[in-house]
């Protein structure tokens, strides 16, 4: 199959504000009609990512393409991408026609054609009636609805959305969510999203990349970085994750025994050197304890706590590094009770490593 | 805090009230007073007709008014364009020049006054409406600059980008976005402006020339001959004009408060 040309290149862009590093030479390509979200904390640089997308930054170093032709140095205005603005950015002075019409009035679009697209952009976004008001007279999810129409006003083929659903509260945030994405996959337009909501992230993306300290720590299907985190960071930014550390005591064919502390291993699949130092992930969810060893797990710890989340049940358990397990239960009552000695066991194949290095 | 509304501090506030506007409530009352002197012989618009006569007076109005639109419009051009400029770059000694632009609003009027008489001797400009319109251009300048600026200062830098990546140049966004989201802040400096310029005596009597007495000026001189009830009618019609004016800014500036 041959791929299809991507809408979006970056090629190694390094930014940096008063000699502070904000992007640390990333690089990433999209394709057309995809939904590409930017996860991470605040200061990561997915922010500056966007804008420089967007031609309101250039880079220090770097090239950007749009459909494969350079636009590193173009203004904004010259490139064929729009952006829904973090805090919407309509213009106070103008009502919601004009708001949206402003792209159109300056590409000079007859009057009577760019009265008819604010209507359908209205009706796309459900606010028909709402032309006449002022952006102070409406609410937030009204305004970002405005705030999308204008920036879909000229059909860009790349769409950038800087946190957009931030100012709304939680209700409106899913309902937004679902729209949002429809939205998207019926226009066919290329989305960039901004967001810090892991939530959010998984739920709307055909594709996440988790951002920290301004490079991209894993580019990937939301599945793929829920289940098969590469960096400790993806792992434990998104979802409840349990970071094991230990050294590999042998090594087998397509699989190594790795010793957490002594007297304590576990089974790891893979191709390992033995020595090798490696820190694993596992999913809260995806660990269960019982009071004897089973799969060959023969991980022990003891039980410090159990506490009702509401819907999951919390268990924490201590291994005898010191080192505490988080693993959350379906079951609102356990069998066993605080102080229990147990051992831990999982699916292998759950195990993500997110380290290796050599032992010291 | 416990809100202490009795009449003792109703009867303050009256008294601030009338210690403020007294003065100008005699000046208004005499203004209608049939009589040359003193004492209060009946109600006449007499010395308003007189007034709307004085072809000196008329011309001294018509020479402060074009004086005050002349170098208000002037002043709005200089200081917003300044306030601009400086809210675009970042440069050393930026808040230096910023602090020094202002000045002309604190110096004593005095020595502004002293300082362009030597200024325009120095350089042989003849005294008149030329010389009148650049000294009041200056110190009407920080004025509009001042209120500009702060307005910038609460500006969203997104609305201009917003504009940008809507597909508008550096100035078109500017035009079409920044300029009528700071036109209150130049019209309010700008109202300002223009009561400085009307009123102004101090450095009007340093720059005038023989032909370009202004309203204030030919008040001061009136009053050598003594408080003429026609002064008081002037005065009167003056206020008339400020407290309109004041009364055009509160309604614009409620509406505006009412359209967000």
């Amino acid at each position: 199959m041959q791929m299809a040309q991507p809408i979006l290149t970056l090629e190694n862009i390094h930014k940096s504000f008063d000699g502070t590093k904000v992007l640390d030479g990333i690089s990433l390509s999209v394709l057309p009609g995809q939904f590409l979200t930017l996860l991470g904390p605040s200061g990561c640089g997915k922010t500056t990512t966007l804008r420089i997308i967007a031609g309101l930054e250039t880079p220090d170093e770097g090239r950007v393409l749009l459909n494969g032709a350079e636009v590193t140095k173009l203004p904004p205005e010259k490139r064929a991408v729009n952006t829904v603005f973090q805090n919407y950015a309509l213009f106070p002075h103008m009502n919601v026609l004009k708001n949206i019409a402003y792209p159109m009035k300056l590409r000079r679009v007859k009057k009577e054609d760019a009265a008819r697209r604010v209507e359908e952009l209205l009706s796309v976004v459900q606010l028909e009636g709402f032309g006449k008001r002022m952006p102070s007279q409406l609410s937030g999810g009204q305004r970002q609805r405005v705030a999308i129409a204008r920036a879909l006003a000229c059909d860009p083929q790349l769409l950038l959305l800087d946190e957009p659903l931030g100012a709304l509260d939680l209700q409106l945030r899913r309902q937004m969510q679902g729209e949002l994405k429809a939205l998207q996959k019926k226009l066919g337009i290329t989305f960039i999203y901004i967001t810090h909501d892991q939530e959010e992230a998984l739920n709307m993306s055909d594709l996440i990349a988790v951002m920290n300290g301004g490079h991209f720590e894993q580019i990937g299907a939301p599945e793929e970085i829920y289940e098969h985190p590469t960096t400790r960071f993806a792992a434990q930014f998104i979802g409840q994750s349990n970071i094991i550390e230990g050294v590999v005591a042998s090594a087998g064919q397509g699989s190594a025994l790795v010793e957490v502390c002594p007297g304590n291993a576990m089974v790891v699949p893979g191709a390992f050197q033995a020595g090798e130092r490696i820190a694993l992930s596992v999913r809260a969810e995806r660990i269960d304890y019982a009071d004897k060893a089973e799969y060959g797990f023969t991980l022990a710890g003891v039980i410090k706590m159990h506490s009702y989340i509401g819907g999951v049940l919390r268990t924490t358990i201590e291994l005898p590094t010191g080192q505490e397990l988080l693993i959350t239960g379906a079951n609102p009552v356990s069998k066993y009770p605080a102080g229990c000695r147990v051992f831990v066991f999982w699916d292998p194949a759950v195990a993500a490593v997110v380290e290796r290095g050599k032992a010291e | 805090m416990k809100r202490t509304n009795t009449w003792r501090s109703k009867l303050f506030v009256l008294l601030v009230l009338l210690f403020n506007y007294l003065p100008i409530i005699v000046v208004v009352v005499y203004s209608f007073n049939a009589s040359k002197y003193g004492n209060w012989e009946g109600f006449s618009l007499e010395w308003y007709e007189k007034l709307f006569r004085n072809t000196q007076i008329m011309r001294s109005l018509k020479n402060s008014l074009f004086l005050a639109v002349s170098s208000c419009a002037l002043s709005i051009l200089i200081g917003t364009a300044g306030a601009v400029g400086m809210a675009k770059s970042r440069f050393r000694a930026q808040n230096l020049l910023e602090n020094v632009s202002l000045i002309p609003m604190m110096l004593p009027e005095i020595i502004l006054g002293m300082a362009y008489l030597s200024f325009f001797s120095i350089l042989q400009v003849p005294f008149g409406m030329v010389t009148l319109i650049i000294a009041h251009t200056t110190f009407c300048v920080p004025y509009i600059f001042i209120n500009v600026q702060s307005r910038l200062v609460g500006l969203d830098p997104a609305y201009v980008e917003a504009a940008r990546d809507l597909g508008a140049t550096q100035t078109r966004a500017f035009y079409d976005v920044t300029l009528p989201l700071i036109t209150p802040a130049i019209i309010s400096g700008a109202l300002l402006a223009f009561a400085m310029s009307m009123d102004d005596v101090v450095i009007s009597f340093f720059v005038t020339g023989t032909t370009s007495n202004t309203l204030p000026l030919q008040v001061y001189s009136m009053l050598k001959m003594g408080v003429t009830p026609e002064v008081n009618a002037l005065c009167t019609l003056m206020l008339l004009v400020v407290f309109g004016a004041i009364g055009v800014f509160y309604l614009l500036s409620s509406l505006r408060r009412k359209a967000r």
